[in-house]
This record gives structure tokens, sequence and C-alpha cells, in this order.
């Protein structure tokens, strides 16, 4: 088992005809995984890739029987998208989009706590590279071919240092169960805990990588729910060690704001739960191999 | 995004909060002109730069008369005032603002912030004001009231006077209190800020409410539905490189190390910045090219990486996912045939097509060392930046 995602998850594109969206859903199709259409207002009724197009999620959902979608839809009507798929009986939305203003993020996640817990949709991203879950299912924009399959879940803020990840994974012959990008933004669909949890009830996933960055309390309290709640080992990586307090780096919720949110305070506080800090970027996947010996 | 404190204020006065007579000036005769305008006997003449901390720094001067307001606005501009916010290299001042003093009984504190554990607006009160809310939580943590804001409904006006109430305000002040509260939180939300600050929130001698201080912070994301707010923006109060940076959709912060970076992915470059350090170096920038790194854009980065002066070797780190190494390695190469490169160059290039990418860099006849890790990556910069300073002295 993998998590989130697998060969048979029917998968709807939000902003299907756009240039970004048609060419990531060629990628996506390429790896196997299962589209069964696509959601551009007004061109409802039109085919695209070969696949059809509806005007409303409710229309793809109720034609195609889909459960997750991918959004590609431009910052200005993304929450508006995410809020659509919410409503229409999407379980699993992987949102792609960067830029999208944090009020509207409140808004959505507001909107999602109006359906009941087993009828909620899950929500993963905006600003993030998506899920993919090696040989079966690409949700995201991640390069598929350096994922090999295996027992260790990633779960990361950031596209390429995921990337990084699994490459130095691969090298030392480590394979992926799940990997998920919460992305960047500083206020996000899922935590990191929401993604440890589906990775400590899945029989395939062994231990855990977690990428964390400077800015925002997820990682504290992801160390916590690690402590209290998880059997399988987690090897964690905060970057940003040498990023100065109150400056934007790159992502919107990457800025040191308040007391706890410095990479060494987020080591710290990680060390203390008893998680396995890579002592560098460059020793991820060597950190891993160690763990997975010793568990 | 920042603003200056006067153009907060003015916002906030929008939206009902109540603050001092006071005026924009760009010369010491018009500070002088804005004081008599204003009227009153004592003026405080305000330095506008982007940072808090401006008093300790010598940015705000109280004035007896128009003459002695003359002489600070001539003191004060084209100043370069140094902060604990603002780096050694401080912000120049341009503007003043020049406000009539009013004698004051008590400071308190407002602020408002998007708080991200609880994904909602958090209301920040403190009756100890006057001092920074870092200083307020380890001296005074007993005195901080929050209030959370339901997204779904906004701000109600029971957690308004709920606030009012907690500062001890005379009840008298109740209902200017919750006018200028809910204002605040109306001028947070419509506007799309991320900050909203009054520190301090002073009550007068003669028991009125009064904003001295004024902060706000908005949400770079909603920019693009909020054009009165981004016509606010002052380039001035900007890192030169940052604003460039930012107009050619390049992220970029300067920091104060040797070593140039050109890096995709905002993760990646902080993870390479870390790797740099623990090979014994420091970084001299933070820069994501984004997803594209076409030649054009890894062009405009070196440009932009190299006219650090501080730069003494520079790092290409590129992960290749969608886009392919020897893409990348194309540009790379265009870029260092455009520019005039004197420092040394390493490049890592990793992911797709990456066999075709090395050979492209090797083959080039470019002084370009190439790295497959990271580590690797991080150690040949060092080295070089270490062998061209011992060739230099």
């Amino acid at each position: 088992m993998s998590v989130l995602v697998d060969q048979t998850t029917k998968v709807i594109v939000q902003g299907f005809t756009g240039n970004i969206g048609s060419f990531h859903a060629k990628e996506m199709l390429d790896y196997g995984t299962r589209i069964v259409g696509g959601v551009t207002p007004g061109k409802g009724g039109t085919t695209h890739l070969g696949l059809p197009v509806f005007s409303t999620v409710k229309d793809a959902v109720r034609e195609t029987g889909a459960t997750a979608s991918i959004v590609f839809v431009p910052p200005p009507f993304a929450a508006d998208a995410i809020m659509e798929a919410a409503d229409g009986g999407i379980r699993i939305c992987v949102a792609i989009t960067d830029g999208i203003p944090a009020q509207d993020m409140m808004q959505v996640k507001r909107y999602m706590r109006r359906y009941r817990r087993e009828e909620r949709m899950q929500l993963i991203g905006p600003n993030c590279a998506g899920i993919i879950s090696p040989g079966r299912a690409l949700l995201g924009i991640m390069p598929g071919h350096i994922y090999k399959q295996g027992p260790v879940g990633i779960v990361g803020r950031s596209g390429t240092l995921g990337y990084e990840a699994a490459s130095q994974m691969k090298a030392a012959g480590i394979g992926v169960s799940t990997s998920v990008g919460i992305g960047g933004d500083p206020i996000n669909g899922s935590s990191f805990t929401d993604i440890l949890e589906l990775f400590e009830r899945d029989d395939e996933t062994e231990a855990v990588m977690m990428i964390g960055e400077i800015g925002g309390p997820q990682e504290a309290e992801a160390a916590l729910f690690v402590r209290d709640h998880m059997s399988k080992p987690v090897i964690a990586y905060v970057a940003g060690l040498t990023a100065p307090k109150g400056r934007r780096m790159g992502h919107a919720g990457a800025i040191i704001s308040a007391f706890g949110e410095s990479a060494a305070e987020k080591v710290e506080i990680l060390r203390d739960a008893g998680v396995r800090v890579a002592p560098s970027p460059a020793e991820l996947g060597a950190t891993v191999a160690e763990a997975l010996k010793a568990a | 995004m920042d603003i200056h404190e006067y153009q907060a204020k003015a916002l906030l006065a929008e939206c009902g909060v109540p603050i001092p007579r006071g005026g924009l000036a760009y010369s010491p005769e018009q500070a002088a002109y804005r004081a008599r305008e204003i009227g009153g006997d004592r003026w405080v003449v305000k330095a506008q730069i982007h940072s808090g901390g401006r008093g300790k720094a010598g940015g705000i001067k109280l004035c007896e008369d128009a003459h002695e307001v003359e002489n600070a606005a001539e003191e004060l501009l084209g100043k370069r005032l140094v902060t604990h916010q603002t780096g050694p290299q401080g912000k120049v001042v341009y503007r003043l603002y020049v406000e009539a003093v009013t004698p004051i009984r008590t400071e308190l504190y407002l602020g408002f912030v998007l708080d991200r554990k609880s994904e909602r607006v958090m209301v920040v009160a403190s009756a100890s004001g006057g001092m920074e809310i870092e200083e307020i939580s380890q001296q005074r943590p007993d005195s901080i009231l929050r209030v959370s804001v339901e997204p779904a409904v906004g701000m109600k006006a029971f957690q308004a006077r709920e606030i009012a109430f907690g500062l001890g305000l005379d009840p008298a002040l109740t209902s200017e209190a919750v006018t200028a509260i809910l204002g605040c939180y109306r001028a947070f939300r419509d506007l799309d800020a991320t900050m909203v600050e009054i520190n301090p929130l002073a009550v007068t001698e003669d028991g009125r409410l009064l904003a001295l201080d004024a902060k706000m912070t908005f949400d770079d994301n909603a920019l693009f539905r909020r054009p009165n707010i981004s016509e606010l923006r002052d380039k001035s109060q900007e890192d030169p490189r940052e604003t460039q940076a930012a107009d050619r959709g390049l992220s970029y912060v300067g920091l104060d190390g040797n070593i140039g970076c050109i890096i995709n992915g905002a993760g990646l470059a902080m993870a390479t910045m870390d790797m740099i350090k623990h090979a014994g170096g420091e970084p001299a920038n933070f820069l994501d090219i984004g997803g594209g790194a076409s030649p054009d854009r890894v062009a405009k980065a070196f440009r932009l990486v190299l006219s650090d002066e501080k730069v003494e070797a520079v790092l290409v780190n590129i992960f290749a996912g969608i886009n392919r190494c020897d893409w990348v390695a194309e540009g790379v190469v265009q870029a260092v045939q455009k520019i005039d490169l004197t420092v040394p160059l390493v490049v890592r290039l990793a992911g797709t097509h990456v066999e075709e990418g090395r050979q492209i860099l090797e083959t080039s006849g470019l002084p370009i060392i190439t790295a497959d890790t990271l580590a690797e990556a991080a150690d040949k910069v060092v080295d070089a930046w270490r062998q061209s300073r011992a060739d230099r002295a």
C-alpha cells in the first residue's frame, strides 16, 4: 500500500486546458496515473488530450467517478477551485498553484470544516510538488524517474529539495512508498503531522523522511506527534540554518517571525523528541540508511 | 510588503483609528511649514524608514519650536539609520513625518497577526505598551491578551470589548476603543494585511485614545487585487538587488558572505546555503531562479549575483526535474560566454539527462568546475574561493 493515491485512483485536472495543466496532465498520464478528465469552466462537452472536459467539478465527478483532483488554476481563482472540489465530492485535492493570498487559504480551511470529518476532502498544498507513489501514480509535478519504489515515506515543503532527498536515497538503493509535498505557504492544507499519521498507518512504509524549513510551527508540532504517536523511525532535515531572521526565503511561509521558528531551534525540538536529524543536506540518504539499519 | 508609518496611519484613520495631527515633509523647510500648519507647541520629527527601533537609532526628535523642527529635519534627511532590524547597512531617510505631541497617561500595545498555528487572525494586546512585543512577552507575559477571530463571521464587537476591558481602559473609553479595534481588523481583512501593529496606543492626559505609532505589512500574494496598496511601495527602502530580482521574477535575498548562489527551488537554495556553511564558507545570497532555468534566466541570475562586489566565487546548483540538465547546461554556458566572469564557478547539475548536461559543461572550453553531489559542490566552491583569495593576496 502507498498513501493517498495509487494506480486505481481516478483523477481530474482542474485548469486542464491551460498550458501548465496540459503539460503536467501528459506527464502524469505517461507515468500511468488514471486521469479520467478535466475541468475548465465554459469548455464542458469538449475533449482535451483525448479526455472529456467538464465545466464544473460536480459534472466531472458525476460522469467519471473521480475521487481526486489536481489544481493548476492561476492564483486569483485557485482558492475558489479548491472549494469547488471540496463541495463537488473530491476526497483528495492537490493544489500546485503558487501565489494564493493567505486570507484566501484561511477561507478555504474554514470552508472545508463545514463537512463532517469522514466526508471532508484532504487538501495537499498549495505551492507544492504534489504526491508520487513510485510505480503506481503521480499526482504532481515531480520527475518520476528519480523515485525508486520502496519502504520509506517522504514528506516535505520544498519540491527540489524533496527531489534531492529521493535521488540520494535512490543512489543508496533505498526506495520510496509515497512522497508528499505539503508546500511552502504559511497556511496549507495538510500539515507534517497529517501526513506522518498516514505513514504510521501504512503497512508498506517502514520509515519516514521529513524535510522541513524555517518558519511556522508545523515541524515542532510534528516532533511532538512523533514522540507520542509514532512507532516508525523518522529522519528529519530542516533547511535554512543560514537564513537571517525576518527575511522571506523564497517560499511565502519561509520566514522566521517568532520564537522556535529558526532551523536551529526546530532541529533541537526534533532531536529532543527522538527524531534522527541529518547533519547536512548532503547526508539525507545516508541518514535514512542508518535509520533503516538500526530499526 | 512593508509601508511607512505615515501611510499605515492614513489607512487606519480611514477605518476609525484616532491618530495625532501630522504631515509629511521631504525638506527642512517643508517640515517647519508642517509644524506651523499642525499648530500646538511641541512636535516630533519622525524618520520614515521601513524598520522598527527608530527611536533608539536617533530617528525620532522631539522639538519645541519650528526652528528646532527645521534643524531636526536637516539632520535626519539623507541620514543612514542603523536599527536592530535594518542590518549594518542601515536605511536612508528620504521622508519625514511631523506630528503634534500630546501629553499621555498610559501606553498600550495592540497587534493583529496571521497566526499560522490556528490559521486565523489573532489579536494581541497588552497594557504594557511602548516596548516591543518580544520584550513584553518576556517581561510581562501575564499582561498579554489574545483573541482569535473566526474567519467565517469576522471580529465581533464583544471580542473588541473584551480587549478594552482586559486592558483596564476607563469604561468611558470603551466605545472609542471598540471602534478602533474593529477598524484595525477591517483594515487587516479588507486590505490583505499580514500584520497591523499600533505600539503604543496611548491614552492621553485628557482621556482620549491615540495611535502614536503604526505599522502594517501586506501579503505579497494579494497585491494583484490591492492596487492602492501596491502604489505605497517605496523602493528606496529595499535592497536594490532584491528589487531588481523581484522585477525579473527571481527571488533574491542579500547576505553577508562571499559565495554567490544560483539555485532552483527555495528549499534546495536554503539547503545549499547550509551546505556551503557546513563546508566552511559563507553564502553571499539566497537566489531561487524557479523551475524554468532557461538560458535567459540563468544569465539574469549571474548578472544579479555578480553585481554584489563581495562575491568571490559562484555556485550553481540545479536539480532539473521537468526541465533537462542539457538545457540548463546550455543556459549556463551561454550566460558565462555573455558575461565577463572573473571569479571561480562551480556547477552541479542533477536530475534528468545529467550526463549530457555535464558533457556540455566539460566540452565548452570554459573554466567551469563541475561537481556530482551537493557535498562535492560545496567543498569545491569553498576550496576555489579560498584558492582565489590566496592568489589575490
